[in-house]
């Protein structure tokens, strides 16, 4: 027979405002298994843990009942007592009498202290049929996996690679750089973009530790937590880059012109292309859908110049499979399609109402203008600039629910590089809330205003041509009257999205989504670079949308974590997984589809039953680094042979029975 | 009513600068918090809110605060000075206001309070100082309520505060040169 403890935790007035401690001990006392039970104000403080501790001692317990808080708070930090007393650790059920029931049933306390006696009992239940469990260990492979080369995935990269481990960098574009490099100046300290990020993909390339894979994508993900096995597709470049010197010959020849993605549709590129002057790697790529050669079989006027015959039109995509220990998902945002929807700002039809992105390429100076702020209809200065806040953003009906972040700075820049490059511009900013929350924000938003652009706090309802000028109509809701601005150039701050693919990227890595589409994080707060997925972290806009700093920063934490990890040798893992039972599996295997973590494979076994031959039979087997004990498998199981270990049937039954007989 | 930005601002960029130049502020500054008009003691009798006035500088309107109730109903209490987070001394631009209203003839809104203005200075001039009586005269006559205020009168002439006989200041003719100092500031502007 078990010696059971209860300890009751009255969590200062979060448990013990509501229902009595005392009473709930001494209730406990009375049921089957039960030693010794006690109440006390702070379980989980160092003289809670002591407490425990001496109790398991002086009255000889075996098993332990904490009734506090989730499981998820404090399990394993009463598991971590149960060891200092000399017990393993997996003997200690909990009862969650504080989220289950006082923070819920606070109104009620009656019937709340009858509930909390009823967890207990059913905990204590449960701890009486508690078994000893041990932790295996698995090896780690040292190597780590990023997936997309924007400023998240090179931060991470670098700081994987400098603490001395190996990097797999994979970007599905020609060069790695990400929106960043699009971008011209920071906020807030209007830096150049391109200089703070130019000299980290250099750095990323030249690593020894650093491995890219740039026009390629992640075809797939196997394994678990330090022995992933990934599978790299690399399209076809149709040029040698082992040959090529990057002279630029081709591009400068090639006669067939594309609108470039890297403009954003403002300027043009060629078929054979680089995307922007400082790529890297910095040898260019054939579009085989827009290559002359490709679509009619005739021109090869690149191949014709280049002087190192890199060209291979006959090259073929290369499959290249790595294992790897961690992975980072880093493949950053997109931007919402305001064309599709937004009809009263004319669907796209205006060439002068442009996205904040477009403005970006307008005022840089490797930009199709060179930098000159330009009208893409007729080539002129602006004059009177208009910019729109919150397009697809804060907006149920059209686009996302959510505020994007990065909007009211980067317009707040937008407003004062007119205002600089343009003399006697005029510069307006329809807002619904300024929202400046960091570091020199609030004072760069200011500085905005003071350099003379006008914010009217409102929502623009219509934008319509009026000769060659843009009417924009909207309101100032702090007057309460309709304004109307007449404009040359209208500039919207389209909503941050996830990137294109992020959906398919997701189920590939095994990573859950948010509503929106962005990938979840395991914990908002205390972890928010991991993902439920042991050994897949998150850096960047990927999350959620952020601007550079914050990029960065949580670039630099999923690297320390991802350090953290192939530091280790072994890794140990959770025992309260799956565990067949080989005489009773059947081998039907309706278990294995069931898995969501791929967990379970067939296994040859071979069994010699009384007065049989020997013979052989496939029965399904548990991966013990892939299992996350859901459960899954042991309700689909018809045989009984399948059992997670700390919530077996028994166990469950156990706990059934003391809440209902 | 629509207002059209563009045309405001081209309209009005110098008288804008002007403002903010002879007040010493900023009219950018204010981020239209509302403060001053949540303070505003008088805000109940007045046209435009006190931050609205604001707001139609920014926007670049000359117009409507130049022609509203509102700059001549602030009593210069300065409680918006003092609580304003920016430090916009609204106080001081109302009365720049004030000024180039009464410059350009356009006392229409503020009719009567620009006729007290008038009426007190006459007697500083005169005198050197107030003489209550006589600006309270004076201001009834030209109004025509020939009534108003008489309740108070009494009151105060019972308790020696309102005095018949205008009592002046030693050098009146001080008085008068710095009169026609600031007449000569005014047209050298």
């Amino acid at each position: 027979m078990a010696r059971t403890g209860v300890f009751v935790c009255w969590c200062g007035s979060n448990i013990g405002g509501v229902v009595d401690c005392a009473a709930i001990a001494a209730q406990a006392a009375t049921f089957p298994g039960v030693a010794y039970s006690v109440d006390y104000k702070y379980l989980c403080s160092e003289p809670g843990q002591n407490l425990i501790i001496q109790a398991v001692r002086e009255h000889r317990l075996d098993r332990v009942v904490v009734a506090a808080c989730s499981p998820r708070l404090h399990e394993e930090t009463f598991r971590k007592v149960l060891v200092r007393a000399g017990l393993n650790a997996y003997l200690v059920e909990m009862a969650n009498i504080r989220e289950h029931c006082t923070w819920v049933h606070g109104a009620e306390k009656e019937r709340a202290q009858q509930k909390a006696v009823d967890l207990v009992r059913r905990a204590v239940a449960k701890a009486n049929r508690l078994e000893p469990l041990f932790e295996s260990s698995i090896p780690v492979t040292k190597r780590c996996l990023i997936v997309g080369g924007g400023i998240a995935g090179i931060q991470a990269a670098l700081d994987v690679a400098d603490a001395g481990q190996e990097v797999l960098l994979v970007e599905r574009e020609p060069t790695i750089g990400g929106n960043m490099v699009k971008l011209d100046k920071t906020f807030p300290t209007l830096d150049c973009s391109a200089c703070i990020s130019t000299p980290k993909m250099v750095a990323v390339a030249n690593h020894p530790n650093i491995r890219l894979y740039t026009y390629a994508e992640v075809e797939k993900l196997t394994g678990y937590i330090g022995n992933f096995e990934v599978t790299i597709r690399q399209k076809a470049r149709y040029v040698d880059h082992d040959r090529c010197t990057g002279c630029g010959t081709c591009w400068e020849k090639c006669p067939c012109k594309v609108p470039a993605e890297f403009d954003v549709g403002l300027g043009h590129r060629k078929a054979i292309y680089i995307p922007f002057p400082q790529a890297v790697p910095n040898k260019p790529v054939i579009d085989r859908e827009h290559c002359r050669y490709f679509t009619s079989g005739k021109c090869r006027v690149c191949a014709k110049v280049c002087p190192t015959q890199a060209i291979d039109y006959g090259q073929e995509e290369k499959i290249f499979t790595e294992r790897v220990g961690a992975v980072v998902v880093a493949t950053g945002f997109g931007l919402f399609d305001w064309s599709r929807v937004y009809g009263e700002y004319g669907y796209g039809r205006y060439p002068d109402v442009i996205t904040g992105l477009q403005f970006e390429r307008l005022v840089n100076a490797a930009g199709p203008t060179g930098g000159k702020i330009l009208r893409p209809s007729d080539g002129n200065i602006p004059r009177t600039v208009v910019f729109i806040k919150c397009v697809g953003s804060r907006d149920e009906a059209k686009g996302r629910n959510y505020c994007s972040r990065i909007c009211c700075m980067y317009t707040a820049k937008h407003a004062l590089q007119v205002l600089e490059k343009v003399p006697g511009a005029r510069v307006y900013v329809f807002y619904m809330d300024v929202r400046a929350a960091g570091k020199g924000y609030e004072e760069f938003f200011q500085r905005a205003v003071r350099e003379g652009a006008v914010y009217i706090r409102g929502r623009v309802s219509k934008i319509f041509r009026d000769g060659r000028r843009l009417v924009v109509r909207g309101v100032d809701t702090l007057l309460g009257r309709p304004v109307e601005v007449d404009a040359d150039l209208v500039v919207l701050a389209t909503a941050v999205e996830p990137a294109a693919g992020a959906a398919e990227t997701a189920r590939l890595l095994g990573v859950n989504t948010d509503r929106d589409g962005f990938f979840q994080e395991a914990h908002p707060k205390l972890r928010p670079v991991e993902t439920h997925t042991g050994g897949v972290f998150l850096a960047g806009a990927c999350q959620a949308p952020k601007d550079i700093p914050d990029t960065v920063a949580q670039a630099s934490g999923a690297a320390a974590k991802v350090v953290g990890l192939l530091s280790r040798d072994q890794l140990s893992t959770s025992p309260m997984i799956a565990r067949v039972n080989e005489v009773l599996c059947t081998g039907c295997f309706l278990c294995v589809p069931v898995c969501p973590y791929r967990a379970l494979a067939p296994k040859k076994i071979s069994e010699r039953l009384p007065g049989h031959p020997l013979r052989e039979r496939e029965v399904v087997t548990v991966n013990a680094g892939l299992c996350q004990g859901c459960g899954a498998c042991n309700a689909i199981c018809r045989a009984g042979a399948i059992e997670v270990r700390g919530f077996t049937n028994e166990q469950l039954l156990a706990e059934v029975d003391a809440l209902c007989l | 009513m629509l207002l059209n930005l563009s045309t405001a601002v081209r309209d009005s960029a110098a008288f804008v600068s002007y403002v903010e130049s002879a007040s010493g502020q900023r009219i950018s500054d204010c981020y239209q918090c509302g403060k001053c008009t949540a303070g505003c003691p008088v805000s109940f009798a007045m046209d435009l809110m006190p931050h609205q006035v604001i707001r139609l500088l920014q926007l670049g309107f000359r117009d409507e605060p130049l022609n509203s109730k509102t700059i001549w109903l602030c009593a210069t209490c300065a409680t918006c000075t003092t609580r304003c987070p920016r430090n916009v001394d609204l106080a001081r631009l109302m009365d720049t206001l004030r000024n180039v209203a009464r410059q350009e003839g356009r006392t229409g809104a503020g009719k009567d309070v620009a006729l007290f203005n008038e009426v007190f200075l006459e007697s500083v001039r005169r005198y050197g100082r107030a003489h209550e009586l006589g600006i309270g005269l004076r201001h009834n006559l030209r109004t025509g309520r020939l009534l108003k205020d008489n309740d108070l009168a009494r009151t105060w002439f019972l308790r020696g505060r309102l005095q018949v006989r205008p009592s002046k200041v030693r050098e009146v003719a001080e008085i008068e040169r710095i009169f026609g100092e600031i007449a000569r500031m005014e047209d050298g502007e």
